[in-house]
């Protein structure tokens, strides 16, 4: 019984992080910030108010709640952009150096080669991102005995922001050169968050104009979307219920989220991924090799 | 029940295939923007037959192979492998193919690439380990097996890339300038090789310039120039004719042009090289040199070499 070309595929790219010590980097790298983040938000806990008492658990909650959405920002941001500078030289770089040339001339499609690498970096980024989200959100609770409202879905959101960049990557990957996939994919990332910031601006001042700014950004590229459904997963209630009280100054920040991402944005974004990876398929099936 | 079917459809169609040339290409065109590759190439290379492909840089070569596995797609032209159209999946399980551009994971070790070709091929996993076992042998890569590809040298890729090509005893190996980083022992043992392949009844596509190595292993040639065949058949049939190398003093450049209705002349000032003249008119030749005053020191025929042939087909291509 032999596997399929995709899976095998798919198994190489895992192997060569694996091999390339990628893995061990991003390990040791992602314990020393949960260490680091467990010291910081223990002293949360001893601050205490100008009487000299110590800060009551509402509060203490709160702060904490800010402060995870800083590191989760830094873990989402390091995945994403991790996504897109491994995704970037995926295929170009294979093609440039004749890797892909012995490969392709056995019975593979292109299909399968562009599918088998989006699944084995996928599963990367999907581990990655349950990993290095399970150790900082036990790190906070043991530091704080707070955890998130939604702490599932808020891995679930982070995993598929690094799934925008890398389907992103990847399909720049079966035409421009690695560097230059790369770089695109992380301006467009940046790019995609402060229109999300104008659109949060055109809310607030309530003009339409800016407001469809985040709108079309968030459907041309999910990432920022995906990053406020990242952050309405980790902010208690009582701050949703405050921030609702502003009205629409309030939405105009962008770690805040009034309101969890919309049900037609979620599967628009699914849309988006099958969109994306029939357009990476289709690229890499006329690429001359 | 869907695989069983497509194999068995594909074991009954490789059987109908298996009259068929193991290369055949129609008036194949391919074009790069503005720079044409191959100009309407024609040729067939039947089963069991080692078949050069030669031609000087740039002739289009490596382009041809490439459109025939289906890593380039032909502007225009048909092509078929063993029985099958280019781009076909089935045929490509019966061919082995080491790139010109050859390189494999530096992360995995020698039997590990080995191992994902087989997989890749595929062939049955009972019969990796023989498989991987036999061609490192043939490669002579045996005690490097489970060394990192990373660490070996270029002359070593090109061997585990030779192995590569061989695994699971393809009907029809492409080798794409196999020799490029080897020394002199690894040319032999290429040499070898292909011979092996051959006896085997495998046919291989050897694209070279190096012209003694396709003189010594090929049955046949076919030589390729700005992206066509100039000249195809037997290495008996190419090499047919004899040069003839005349020694002479006393004759003046308008003589000379005179003698050139004894065909093409490498004129080295004394040494007068006839390309390609019957053994019959060098009596002849002789006579016209002495009646136009020249003296002649001597008159020694040798077999044309295939040097001789590629550089006067190449020649008569200019004209």
């Amino acid at each position: 019984m032999t596997l399929p070309p995709f899976l095998v595929i798919a198994r190489l790219t895992i192997q060569e992080a694996s091999r390339r010590r990628l893995l061990l980097a991003l390990l040791i790298l992602t314990l020393v910030v949960v260490g680091f983040s467990a010291w910081g938000f223990n002293k949360i806990t001893t601050l205490t108010r100008s009487n000299g008492e110590p800060l009551p658990p509402d509060q203490v909650a709160l702060l904490t709640s800010q402060l995870l959405i800083v590191v989760v920002f830094m873990f989402s941001g390091v995945l994403a952009l991790s996504a897109a500078v491994v995704a970037g030289p995926l295929i170009s770089s294979e093609v440039e150096s004749g890797l892909l040339l012995s490969m392709l001339a056995r019975p593979v499609r292109r299909s399968e080669v562009v599918i088998g690498k989006w699944l084995g970096l996928a599963a990367l980024v999907a581990i990655y991102a349950g990993f290095a989200g399970t150790a900082q959100l036990v790190a906070v609770d043991w530091a704080t005995g707070y955890l998130p409202p939604q702490p599932v879905q808020l891995i679930l959101f982070v995993a598929a922001q690094g799934l925008v960049l890398l389907s992103l990557g990847l399909l720049l990957s079966t035409r421009l050169s690695g560097i230059t996939a790369g770089v695109i994919a992380l301006v467009a990332w940046l790019m995609a968050w402060i229109a999300g910031v104008v659109g949060d601006v055109g809310t607030g001042l309530q003009n339409q104009a800016l407001e469809n700014v985040g709108v079309v950004s968030h459907l041309l590229l999910p990432s920022d979307g995906l990053w406020r459904g990242a952050i309405y997963a980790m902010e208690p209630d009582t701050l949703i219920a405050a921030m609702k009280t502003l009205g629409t100054a309030g939405r105009a920040n962008p770690f805040a989220a009034t309101d969890p991402p919309p049900t037609e944005f979620l599967l628009w974004v699914l849309v988006w991924f099958a969109i994306v990876l029939v357009l990476s398929i289709a690229s890499f099936r006329t690429r001359e090799i | 029940m869907a695989q069983v079917a497509e194999e068995e459809t594909a074991a009954v169609s490789s059987e109908a295939a298996a009259g068929s040339p193991a290369v055949k290409t129609v008036d194949l065109h391919k074009r790069f923007g503005g720079t044409v590759a191959l100009a309407g190439l024609t040729m067939t290379v039947p089963r069991g037959e080692v078949f050069g492909f030669l031609g000087p840089n740039g002739a289009g070569k490596t382009t041809a192979v490439k459109l025939l596995l289906g890593l380039l797609t032909p502007t225009s032209g048909e092509g078929w492998l063993l029985g099958r159209r280019i781009g076909d999946l089935g045929a490509r399980r019966r061919i082995g193919y080491l790139p010109e551009l050859f390189r494999y994971q530096s992360w995995l070790s020698a039997a590990e690439v080995l191992a994902l070709h087989c997989e890749l091929a595929p062939l049955p996993r009972a019969s990796w380990k023989d498989e991987i076992r036999n061609v490192l042998e043939t490669v002579g890569l045996t005690e490097r097996a489970g060394d990192k590809v990373g660490t070996f040298s270029k002359g070593m890729q090109q061997r585990l890339g030779l192995g590569a090509a061989l695994l699971g005893e393809p009907e029809l190996v492409f080798l794409d300038e196999p020799t490029s980083a080897l020394d002199p022992v690894g040319r032999h043992d290429v040499r070898e090789i292909i011979r092996g392949l051959a006896a085997r009844g495998t046919a291989v596509f050897l694209n070279s310039h190096l012209l003694s190595e396709v003189e010594q292993v090929c049955d046949r040639v076919a030589v390729v120039d700005h992206g066509r065949v100039i000249a195809e058949g037997s290495m008996d049939e190419l090499l047919g004719g004899t040069a003839v190398r005349v020694r002479a003093t006393g004759l003046a450049q308008a003589d000379k042009n005179k003698l050139l209705s004894f065909g093409r002349i490498d004129d080295e000032g004394d040494q007068l090289t006839f390309a390609s003249l019957d053994p019959e008119r060098v009596p002849d030749l002789v006579a016209q040199i002495v009646a136009m005053g020249g003296r002649v020191y001597e008159v020694a025929p040798r077999h044309q070499t295939l040097e001789d042939r590629f550089l006067q087909l190449l020649e008569d291509e200019e004209k």
